[in-house]
């Protein structure tokens, strides 16, 4: 098709697209807010419905009713919003909604620097509702990894019926690139599993703990339920111990067994190296400039840039981990990945962050002189 | 064949949860007799639930059941209303949700959705220990308001009524015309509300003297009128949100694709600025260049920095161009700075004193520089502008940029602006555009202030501007 000049923010919106989403609800903020103006844009015009909400908590309140309805809905915001987002995320986690939540990263907390870039919100993510269920997590470094993981990231959410979160910053979303979209190659579109209409009504069944249950919408032919409370396999209300702990399990095993499925790590190997680099979103691109410098004087280095944060892609690492000394984590934070990759690390392995939130990119020089010079 | 169905109850009634005397089940056995009369499709139609003993109701009927978050029911409704338009969606939510969520019954009420609210009023928090609500009466007795509650009670009607709701009704579950009302605000084709005044008898009753005859004197001694309080219809939301953006949507937005036409002189990656002032149309100046750049074959990237206001203060745009993939953004070793406006100075001073000897300025000539290394190119952009439009101001400058530089040929420039922008603008650009490559002939004024010549890393392009 040719090369178009878009920022990251409106590929997110073209993947969403792409991927069937009929139902967007978002309130602005800043640096998230276009994401916004290209859903009520663009959504109508494939008949779809695209709504700014009185606040984040109605924005993602609405995207799971319609949700469950059917719709594959999207929701995009930042920091600030996330955490108004907070209660209803654990809603979709209890309620197995299949919705994705967009972060546009920005430098906090709270307002903090309200148009600057920053990975802050990494562990959040992770831990941002109660109850501490495992999250699927994707992070683009690209305006063209922006479209293809938003794609990705609601064939996730059908798939397993859980929210998925797209990690983004504003140094992708607001930063122009060229790019030829047609050009991403993306997988075969994923539709949530339908229940056959007739049988009962069991929203939540499932045989083996990690089966994702059969989907019936509200307002299909086949009455359904969906609860915040604890409930058993038709959606009532149940204070028993076992069935609740099954539940639970349940929750997690579904992400838990599919890790490899989720599982996108880019692998740039060097046989012999002794260092390697484990970056992830905006910095892995200083992180490949630092690796060619490094490797044009001699050295030799291995780098992992991680597009799937959560569930940790454990075997990559670990297999990327042999015959390592040194372990690079560069973030635009205090250090908050790197906890996840010390669980990992064999004694003997020394584990350097590099790390700063002054709203500035790390550069390869940065990165070279903290995190391989020091 | 349509078969009439005489309850829209499960047959699991006879376990309601509540206690003895509670409000809530001559409330759902109301709604139940409303729905029998109306005949809605169970299918069709979906009871959403808030928190709080209300929120147990759902289950108890044979339609779809959504049980949500605390105050955040009318959220839930609203979301599959609006995906599903064919649906008679009902809420049930306490005064607690009233309050806590206060902020979507304004905005259902004011946007105008079509989904039914019913109110189980009942003055406290029955599910949490009988705490007070924002529909306490004025010295009623709760664990939080031992010795007697000092806050106004909500006139929840009146508010939503305010906000701009067109169908309010209040009563209690003693009315015995309550059936009907419930059953007139299903059929509303908007918002309707139903505020229905009911008994907490595990805990408002405990400690409070309340009885069918209280109700009726609370609602006169503040005013409130018992019955339909509002009747005055105005469009509903996702109606006009489909007549208005759906039905008559254009066709799907084509996306502004770029070819490449034009060879270039980038041999690695380039830095640019462009500062200026807002309203100076430094963005999509710095636009057009990125989109020239890709014209000729190369990867392009662009940062903008801009106060939050409009039309006052700075604007600096960032462009990398690279004949390879980008991949650090920031431009820590600037090539090519331009500057045309004071404000676009302020910001960038610490900036340019550190401008390495590499760089080349582009600088309006009015304009006073701090010391720097770079080589400093003055031009008469203002003047030069104001022949053309003052607006093209950066257009000029960057035309000259080119025209110096040589990286990318004047032709892919003029492309860009062609391919673009708005016919009407295109050609006071190419006229700017001329005006600015030709500077470069005429008014250059080299600053040797550092005493050496600038050495252009680049080869002039081969295909002049015709």
């Amino acid at each position: 098709m040719g090369l178009e000049f878009i920022e990251g923010n409106e590929a997110i919106a073209r993947g969403a697209l792409k991927a069937n989403c009929d139902f967007f609800a978002g309130y602005p903020i800043s640096p998230s807010s276009s994401i916004l103006h290209h859903m009520l844009n663009k959504l109508p015009k494939v008949g779809g419905v695209a709504i700014q909400g009185e606040d984040e908590i109605a924005s993602i309140g609405m995207c799971i009713g319609a949700a469950m309805t059917g719709a594959k809905v999207l929701t995009a915001t930042s920091g600030p919003g996330m955490s108004l987002y907070s209660e209803n995320i654990g809603l979709a986690v209890i309620g197995e909604t299949p919705l994705v939540i967009v972060n546009v990263q920005r430098q906090g907390p709270a307002t903090g620097s309200a148009t600057k870039g920053a990975e802050g919100d990494i562990l959040f993510t992770r831990w941002c509702t109660s109850g501490g269920q495992p999250m699927i997590v994707l992070s683009p470094a690209t305006v063209s990894e922006a479209y293809e993981l938003t794609y990705r990231a609601f064939n996730l959410a059908e798939k397993y019926r859980t929210p998925v979160f797209l990690l983004t910053n504003k140094e992708i979303a607001v930063t122009r690139e060229s790019v030829d979209l047609e050009r991403v190659e993306l997988p075969r579109l994923v539709n949530r599993k339908r229940a056959a209409i007739g049988d009962p009504c069991l929203p939540y069944r499932f045989k083996a703990l990690h089966e994702v249950p059969e989907f019936a919408d509200i307002g299909g032919d086949q009455i359904t339920r969906f609860t915040t409370s604890s409930h058993n396999e038709a959606g009532y209300l149940t204070s028993s111990p076992e069935i609740i702990q099954k539940m639970i399990d349940h929750y997690a095993a579904k992400i838990k067994s599919a890790e490899e499925d989720i599982a996108l790590v880019k692998q740039d190997i060097e046989e012999g190296a002794e260092i390697l680099m484990i970056s992830y979103g905006i910095t892995s691109r200083s992180v490949t400039v630092a690796v060619k410098k490094m490797r044009e004087q001699g050295y030799k280095m291995s780098s992992l840039t991680l597009q799937s944060l959560y569930p940790v892609p454990r075997i990559t690492l670990n297999k990327a981990l042999l015959g390592i000394k040194r372990v690079v984590v560069p973030e635009m934070n205090m250090g908050q990945y790197i906890q996840e990759i010390q669980r990992l690390i064999p004694v003997g392995v020394e584990v350097v962050g590099v790390n700063k939130m002054d709203t500035t990119l790390l550069s390869p020089d940065e990165i070279i002189d903290r995190g391989v010079l020091s | 064949m349509s078969t009439i169905i005489d309850t829209y109850l499960t047959n699991e009634i006879s376990q309601l949860p509540f206690c003895p005397g509670c409000g809530h089940e001559p409330l759902l056995k109301a709604l139940d007799e409303a729905l029998v009369t109306l005949q809605p499709d169970p299918t069709k139609t979906v009871i959403v639930t808030d928190i709080g003993c209300i929120g147990l109701s759902d289950r108890y009927f044979i339609t779809h059941g959504f049980h949500g978050l605390h105050g955040r029911s009318i959220t839930y409704a609203c979301g599959m209303k609006l995906a599903r338009p064919e649906l008679t969606v009902i809420v049930l939510m306490g005064d607690g949700g009233c309050g806590i969520g206060g902020t979507h019954l304004l905005n259902v009420a004011r946007r105008n959705i079509d989904i039914t609210l019913l109110v189980a009023n009942n003055f406290n928090y029955g599910m949490t220990g009988g705490q007070h609500s924002l529909s306490t009466p004025l010295s009623g007795i709760t664990p939080t308001t031992p010795m007697g509650n000092l806050e106004c009670a909500m006139d929840l009607c009146g508010t939503a009524i305010a906000a701009g709701a067109g169908w309010a009704y209040r009563g209690t579950t003693f009315d015995k015309d309550l059936p009907d009302r419930i059953a007139e605000a299903i059929t509303q084709p908007w918002f309707s509300m139903l505020d229905i005044w009911e008994m907490c008898t595990a805990y408002y009753l405990l400690h409070n003297k309340l009885k069918k005859k209280d109700l009726m004197d609370i609602m006169d001694r503040n005013n409130l009128k018992h019955g339909l309080v509002a009747n005055n219809p105005r469009p509903e939301y996702g109606a006009q949100y489909r007549a208005t953006y759906v039905d008559s949507a254009t066709l799907e937005d084509k996306p502004h694709t770029i070819e490449t036409k034009f060879s270039n002189n980038v041999t690695r990656q380039i830095g640019i600025v462009i500062a200026g002032s807002a309203g100076q149309k430094v963005r999509s100046s710095a636009r057009l260049l990125a989109q020239s750049s890709m014209c000729a074959g190369l990867s392009v990237t662009q940062k903008d920095d801009y106060p939050i206001t409009v039309m006052t203060g700075y604007s600096v745009s960032e462009i990398i161009v690279s004949p390879e993939r980008i991949n650090y953004t920031a431009i820590d070793t600037v090539d090519y700075f331009v500057l045309v406006s004071v404000d676009g100075l302020k910001n960038t001073k610490s900036r340019i004193k550190k401008l390495p000897s590499t760089c080349t300025i582009y600088v309006e000539k009015s304009l006073k520089l701090p010391h720097t290394e770079a080589k400093i190119i003055r031009l008469p952009l203002i003047t030069t502008a104001k022949k053309i439009n003052r607006l093209s101001i950066c257009i000029v400058a960057l035309a000259a940029l080119m025209k110096d530089s040589g990286i990318i040929n004047l032709d892919a420039f003029a492309k860009a602006i062609t391919t673009f922008q708005k016919p009407a603008t295109v050609k006071l650009s190419l006229k700017a555009l001329y005006a600015g490559s030709a500077l470069i002939q005429t008014e250059q004024e080299v600053d040797s202030s550092r005493g050496t010549v600038h050495n252009k890393i680049f080869n002039k392009p081969k295909g002049e501007l015709k």
